[in-house]
Order: C-alpha cells, then structure tokens, then sequence
C-alpha cells in the first residue's frame, strides 16, 4: 500500500465524473422530476375541480327534475279541473235542451188537442143543426140560425 | 502450505504497478519489490482502470437515462434513477442548507461510484485475477477502494473543496480566524488554536478515507483467506460473510457520501 501516482490520477477521474455528472446527469433528472411533480399535482387540482362541478351539475339536475315534477303535478291537476268543468257543462246543456224538447212537445200535443177540440165543436154543431132540423120537421134557415147554432157550438 | 499461503495472500494484495523504476525504467513491476523501488512515480493500472470502467458506467446508466427522461410514467432504468436522485437530493437537503448546484450531483456521483467500486468485492477474489493471469497479466486488484491511493485521491479531492469553500464563503481572513482564534479566544493562544483547528481540519481526509479503505480492505483480506480454505467448505464462511458484505459495502459508500455533505456544508457555515 505504497502512495503513489494513483492518488493524483485518481482525483482527477473523480473530477471529471463529478463535472460530468453535474452537467450532464443531474440537471435533466432533476427537471423531468420536478415537471412531473407539478403535472401530478396540476392533475390532482384538476380533478378535484371535476368533482366538485360534478357535485354542483348534480344537484342542480335534481333540482331542475323536482321543479318540472311539480309543474307537471300541477298541470295534470288542471286538466283535471277543465274536464269535470266540461263535463258539468255538456251535462247542463244536455239537460237544458231536454226541457226545452219537452216544452215545444208539450206545446205541439196542446195545438192537437185543440185543433181536435175545434174539428169536434164543428161536427157537433153540424150534428145539432141536422138534429134540430129533424126534429123540427122543417127546413131552418141557416143564415136565420147561425147565430143560434154558433152560441150551441160555444157552449160544447 | 504455509509459505504457499502467505504468497497467495501477497499476490493477491499486490496491484499492477506500472511506473519508473530505477534501474530497469517505465515498466511494469515484476513484483512486490520493484513497485516498491518505483517510489511515488508509478501508478496502479489496474486501480485507475477499474475505477475508471465502473465510474463510467454509473455515467453511461445514468445519462442513458436522463436523455430519454419522460414526465410520464418511468420505466425500470429511469424509475432506478431517479430512486437513486432523490435519495441522494433528500439526503444533501437534509444536511446542507446552503445553495450549490455542486453539492448534489457531487454526492451522487460519491455514492455510486464507491458503491459501485466497492461492489467489485462480491465478486469471488479469483475470478478475475485468474483471467488476467491467463491472459498474461500477473497482478490484478479488482477492488479500487482497497487500493488506499483511490480512496485518498477522492478524499483529498474533497478535503481541497472544503479549503475552497471555507475560503470562498467566509474569505480568507475569516478561515484563518476560524483556525486561529477557536476554541479559545485569545491572542495568546493562537498558537494552540491551530494547532488543534489544524488537526481537526486534517482528521477529516484522512479518516474519510482510510474508513473506506480500512473497511473493504479487512473486507477482501477476510475473502482471500476464506479461499484458502477447501473449495468444499468456502461457502459455509464465503456466503455469510458475502451476505453481510452486502451491508458494509451499501454503507460504506453511504458514510463517505454523508461525511463530504456534512463537510461541505461545515465549509459553508459562518460561525
């Protein structure tokens, strides 16, 4: 274990690795490190800003389907509403021209049983003047009696 | 055996040495003796070689990876990569609370690269030497960090970088303050100051690295004198202890990168 030249030549291999090293090996490790520590950490942040704006998209979805359910309740309770509405009305309306079909028969049967009322007084008062004329056993002047045969005809 | 056995242990302890010898030259050395003989004017090849082949490929794995880094999703070398930066990034943030775009990329480098050096201690201590030694290189230490020149070269190297930034942070009037005028503040005792800042200040090189050092040392010692023993009974001490390596090695590498963080950021400290 004698020193000798090894010592110097020795030193002088370690400062060229060492420059070597700090020129050529550190420096890009070093970056690409750090970068993909930022990356890492940009990605984390990015992440976590989704999932918050998901939480938020989320409720805000719910909230809207809770609204339209609400609105759609109340508009099926509204067409529920104008149905009876209608349905009351058609049943009015039915009913009212039912009467009014009953009046105007009623009305019709009337106008009948007069105008048979009439035809009957008519025949009857003829019945009468031939009676009459039987009886009598002579010819009665009708314009004499007319008034007469009216009066009878009146009193039927 | 005995004889035999102590050669083996030499042979095994003996770097491949190329330098001036003396008398013969630039040669490589035949033996102990003449590595010896070639003083501090030689160099260990097979040291600066395996540390030079394992640090490149720490580089070559790492850069592979930080060319193709993606901000996606990693794949297996890039995942490894970037375990191993951010171990390393959590480590310094924890221990040096100053700004340097050198710190951090100096402790990775520390790290794996002595782990990587160290790691060559789990491969069987006769595997590799024997390969050399069939293609006619007789001496072969595949350990660096065994080899106290490696573990001192970084060591030093560190040591001047906490001279560099004491003085760079705090000036040299404030360095020499701090070496003259602490613990005791008082012209008088100046002199003791430094000498025991002085000592403190050494300390740090060389026990950083004769710790590296000692460890993987005893480590590869322990291994060599396991493989004296029959092949059919190595594994009952070898997987142990190859196991409990594991550990050493890991942590070994971790200490000398926390002590030059602790260092460093020592070195930045205003007092």
């Amino acid at each position: 274990m004698n020193l000798n030249l090894t010592l110097i030549g020795q030193a002088i291999a370690f400062a060229i690795f060492v420059w070597f090293c700090m020129k050529y090996v550190w420096p890009p490790v070093m970056q690409a490190m750090q970068a993909r520590q930022k990356k890492i950490a940009d990605s984390l942040d990015a992440a976590s800003r989704a999932s918050r704006d998901l939480e938020l998209a989320q409720e805000k979805a719910s909230q809207l389907l809770r609204e339209n359910k609400e609105e759609a309740a109340q508009i099926i309770e509204q067409a529920n509403k104008r149905a009876n509405q209608i349905i009351e009305e058609a049943k009015e309306t039915a009913r009212e021209e039912g009467e009014r079909l009953i009046v105007s028969a009623k009305g019709e049967i009337d106008q009948q049983v007069n105008r048979a009322k009439e035809e009957l007084r008519g025949q009857v008062a003829e019945l009468a003047v031939a009676g009459a004329e039987q009886i009598l056993k002579k010819s009665v002047d009708a314009k004499a009696h007319s008034e007469l045969v009216d009066s009878l005809a009146k009193q039927l | 055996m005995a004889g035999n056995a102590s050669e083996y242990i030499q042979h095994h302890l003996q770097n491949l040495t190329y330098g001036l010898h003396p008398e013969y030259g630039l040669k490589f050395a035949e033996n102990a003796a003449e590595a010896k003989a070639m003083g501090f004017w030689a160099i260990h090849v097979d040291t600066i070689g395996w540390s030079v082949v394992l640090g490149g490929l720490f580089l070559f794995l790492f850069r592979k990876a930080a060319k193709s880094m993606t901000q996606g999703v990693p794949g297996g070398l890039q995942n490894f990569v970037e375990i191993m930066v951010e171990f390393v990034d959590k480590s310094v943030k924890e221990t040096f609370h100053g700004r340097s775009q050198l710190i951090a990329p100096l402790s990775l480098t520390i790290f794996c690269w002595v782990f990587l050096m160290n790691l060559m201690d789990l491969v069987p201590v006769d595997w590799l030497p024997a390969l050399f030694g069939a293609m006619g290189v007789h001496y072969m230490k595949v350990v660096p960090t065994t080899d106290v020149n490696a573990t001192m070269g970084m060591s030093i190297s560190v040591f001047l970088m906490i001279i560099f930034y004491s003085i760079k942070i705090k000036g040299v009037s404030g360095f020499t303050k701090e070496l003259t005028l602490q613990p005791f503040n008082n012209k008088l005792m100046i002199p003791f100051n430094l000498l025991l800042e002085g000592v403190g200040l050494l300390a740090k090189p060389v026990s950083l690295g004769l710790r590296l050092f000692g460890n993987l040392y005893a480590g590869e010692l322990i291994f060599i004198l396991i493989a004296l023993l029959p092949f059919w009974i190595q594994w009952a001490l070898s997987v142990p202890w190859a196991i409990f390596h594991i550990l050493i090695i890991t942590l070994q590498a971790f200490i000398f990168m926390m002590l030059t963080i602790v260092y460093l950021s020592m070195a930045h400290e205003d007092h």
